[in-house]
């Protein structure tokens, strides 16, 4: 068979449609397009996909299925290393992960193995089987996760899995994490997909107690005592909005990321006054920086009616960290790139409302340690930006609330939880961490594959305490 | 959810619940606070923690109908429940056996929030004088349980109806005149009271404590949306308060940013108003 070189396009919705509604964008394979990208699949003997992703899932292996059109072989097996597929098969940058290194790009695309994944997790999603419930043995050992979000789901589900009975705590009224409030449903859809899979592995037998914050309603130390468990797992993510500390940052119009994307997201604004909470926004948006926040907060304002929507970047195109899709994504739409650009300050008007955001040009200089040539301000080239609104997508730091409740946890001076990066242990006996609460803001797949590491050496802790 | 043991109308628009929350309950202290939702529309609604009850497992909540989520949750009755109810947020109040004598004063509903914490001081030594302000006679609430738990109360109403007539700032003054030795004030109420109260307190150099109300969100410290200027720095309300130093609080900006989601608040009483309350 002659070696097809590009990958099967997915369907999406026309960008001049997408942009004002909050369905999904890219609208997934067909059976007869995922066996044909299956069989772009070399099936290679010493797979170079496989070491790209952080839960290693066995690849060709569950690629191999697809082709036999085995779906619900071809999900089991990606399963044994993942808990939550359709979440990951639509999130991940696969371009940096398991893509990348896949022996077709060589030559042209590499097998599309994200949108696969999606495929056989949709597949069965659809299908709506039972989930067995684990049938755990009288005296199963008791681990407490803190965070309900990707780490948290994955360490809980793994540890399930290997016998043990699990309480997720999340401090928010639904599970996820960033699933929920972060990402934008039309990137990742809630009730079709988050719930779901959070239901299923609830079915499994792992108990999820929502409106529970750890280090108010109960300490590490309350847990690990009273509480019984024997022992504890910190998935508590980076949830704490950096603000730029220029003037005007209190004005209304101005919001965090955060708070934009969480009443969007997990508050369904877009559905105001069906929905109670509210959004308000005017008709030209400014979102300040270049992740993948960044992009989810502009195309978000896009789908709330806004006529003008800017990102706001110091750096140029090069450096933007948003995956290339979703960059490409937001140009389609209409998003205006303001790069090499920075805010000074955001001017009001005489009721208190943003009325302009005032910039300063930047050039790139010399590259710094971190080898990123850094942007340096051009002296008296200060312009303003004609904005009623400012979202700040500047990045997140680690909430302290149970760090600075858990005597014997160490952070940083960044305030991260200080642990080992193979085991997840953190320097209290018993505790145990990962995700973006120890490395900073990152991603979700690497968020689920510290979680799975922890679960992983929590097994092992809690076997040699048995014994 | 979370059972409605309680309901009573205090006065016109003013409602006392009690809702089953044992664990919150066990964890609640003054000058806390709890974020409810009232139903699967609903929006997340920060409430100050009014009273607890540990052997009952219950949080009293004092609130006065303002908008859509408080009057959607004033037509629930005893028995009904609410789907979410999440806390103790926020620092307990800073409250030790020497601080001396203290003016716990409550503006309108403020009342309820500061009698936890004036019951707290009063039981750790303290001198307590309470100063409740109202518009009116009728719309007083909590005169009983502050009376119980203070040296001293007085009450001002605008209408001069019921005790002292004038502002809270007007019964404080009095004391002041007096000759009281105030070593600090504790004011809750609406922002510009509280702002007020302030003003008053600088000048006398008396430290002066307020509990903010911005709008919030998740109440756990990660949107920002209750940010505050205190002093030079950001402070998020939820977390690093919901008590500031009075003294270094920028009220315009608070006022202001209570005001930014008017249009949409007026919006959505209309919706519960034309759907009949969404029940």
């Amino acid at each position: 068979m002659a070696l097809v070189l590009e990958k099967h396009k997915m369907p999406e919705q026309d960008p001049q449609v997408r942009a004002h509604n909050f369905q999904e964008v890219a609208l997934g394979y067909d059976e007869e397009t995922a066996v044909a990208e299956a069989n772009r699949c070399l099936g290679c003997k010493n797979p170079q996909c496989r070491p790209g992703c952080p839960v290693g899932i066995d690849i060709p292996a569950f690629i191999g299925k697809i082709k036999e059109r085995d779906f619900d072989s071809a999900i089991g097996i990606i399963k044994e290393s993942s808990s939550l597929p359709a979440v990951c098969g639509r999130v991940c940058p696969q371009e940096n992960q398991c893509e990348k290194n896949c022996v077709l790009t060589h030559k042209g695309e590499s097998v599309a193995i994200g949108r696969l994944e999606r495929f056989v997790a949709d597949y069965q999603l659809e299908k709506n089987e039972e989930v067995k419930p684990i049938e755990f043995a009288p005296d199963a050992q008791k681990v407490a996760i803190i965070g309900a979000g990707p780490s948290g789901l994955t360490c809980a589900g793994d540890l399930a899995r290997k016998g043990y009975k699990v309480t997720i705590f999340e401090a928010l009224h639904v599970a996820g994490g960033v699933l929920s409030y972060g990402i934008p449903e039309f990137r990742l859809p809630k009730d079709k997909i988050v719930k779901r899979e959070v239901e299923n592995l609830q079915k499994m037998g792992v108990t999820i107690e929502v409106n529970s914050i750890a280090g108010r309603l109960f300490t590490v130390d309350e847990l690990m005592g009273e509480m019984g468990f024997d022992a504890v797992f910190v998935g508590t993510g980076a949830g704490l909005p950096h603000f730029m500390n220029i003037p005007g940052e209190s004005l209304n119009g101005v919001y965090s990321s955060n708070e934009f994307l969480t009443r969007c997201n997990l508050m369904k604004a877009y559905d105001f006054p069906n929905h109670a909470t509210p959004i308000a926004m005017g008709k030209k948006v400014a979102v300040v920086g270049g992740g993948n926040v960044a992009m989810d907060a502009a195309r978000t304002s896009l789908r709330l009616g806004a006529d003008k929507v800017y990102i706001v970047y110091r750096r140029s195109e090069a450096e933007l960290p948003a995956r290339a899709e979703e960059v490409h994504h937001a140009k389609e739409e209409g998003i205006d790139f303001k790069l090499l650009n920075n805010p000074v300050e955001i001017i009001g008007d005489e009721n208190g409302w943003v009325k302009s955001l005032k910039c300063i040009r930047m050039e790139l200089g010399e590259p710094d340690a971190s080898g990123r040539r850094r942007p340096v301000a051009v002296e008296g080239s200060e312009f303003e930006l004609d904005v009623d609104t400012v979202i700040m997508a500047i990045g997140n730091g680690p909430n302290p609330i149970v760090a600075s409740t858990t005597p014997g946890m160490d952070t940083n001076k960044r305030g991260n939880i200080i642990a080992d990066e193979e085991t997840g242990a953190t320097t209290k006996e018993g505790v145990f961490a990962g995700g973006d609460i120890v490395t900073g803001a990152a991603t979700v797949i690497l968020a689920m594959g510290a979680g799975k590491k922890a679960a992983a050496a929590i097994d092992e802790y809690l076997k040699s305490k048995k014994k | 959810m979370f059972k409605i043991v309680y309901k009573k109308e205090l006065s016109p628009g003013i409602f006392h619940m009690d809702i089953e929350a044992p664990r919150v309950a066990k964890k609640a202290k003054a000058g806390q606070f709890i974020v409810l939702r009232v139903n699967e529309l609903g929006e997340r609604v920060p409430l100050t923690i009014a009273d607890f009850d540990v052997e009952k497992g219950t949080i009293t909540l004092i609130f006065q109908v303002l908008g859509a989520s408080t009057m959607q949750l004033s037509a629930l009755n005893e028995g009904d429940s609410i789907v979410d109810f999440a806390g103790p947020l926020g620092q307990p109040s800073e409250i030790s056996g020497s601080m001396g004598t203290v003016v716990c004063i409550g503006g309108g509903i403020g009342v309820a929030p500061v009698y936890p914490i004036a019951r707290a001081i009063h039981e750790a030594g303290n001198k307590v004088i309470s100063i409740m302000g109202a518009k009116t006679k009728d719309i007083l609430i909590f005169e009983d349980k502050m009376r119980a738990i203070s040296d001293e109360v007085i009450i001002a109403t605008d209408d001069g109806s019921y005790g002292v007539k004038g502002f809270v700032t007007t019964a404080l003054q009095q004391l002041v005149d007096r000759g009281e030795k105030i070593d600090q004030v504790t004011a809750i109420g609406p922002g510009i009271m509280m702002k007020s109260v302030c003003d008053a307190t600088r000048p006398l150099g008396i430290k002066t404590i307020v509990s903010l109300n911005p709008v919030m969100v998740d109440g756990t410290g990660m949107c920002g949306g209750c940010r505050v200027q205190v002093g030079d720095e950001m402070k998020f309300a939820c977390v690093d308060g919901p008590e500031f130093d009075g003294h270094l609080v920028d009220f315009n900006n608070l006022m202001s940013r209570g005001r930014m989601f008017r249009e949409q608040e007026a919006k959505a009483k209309d919706h519960v108003c034309n759907i009949g309350l969404g029940r």
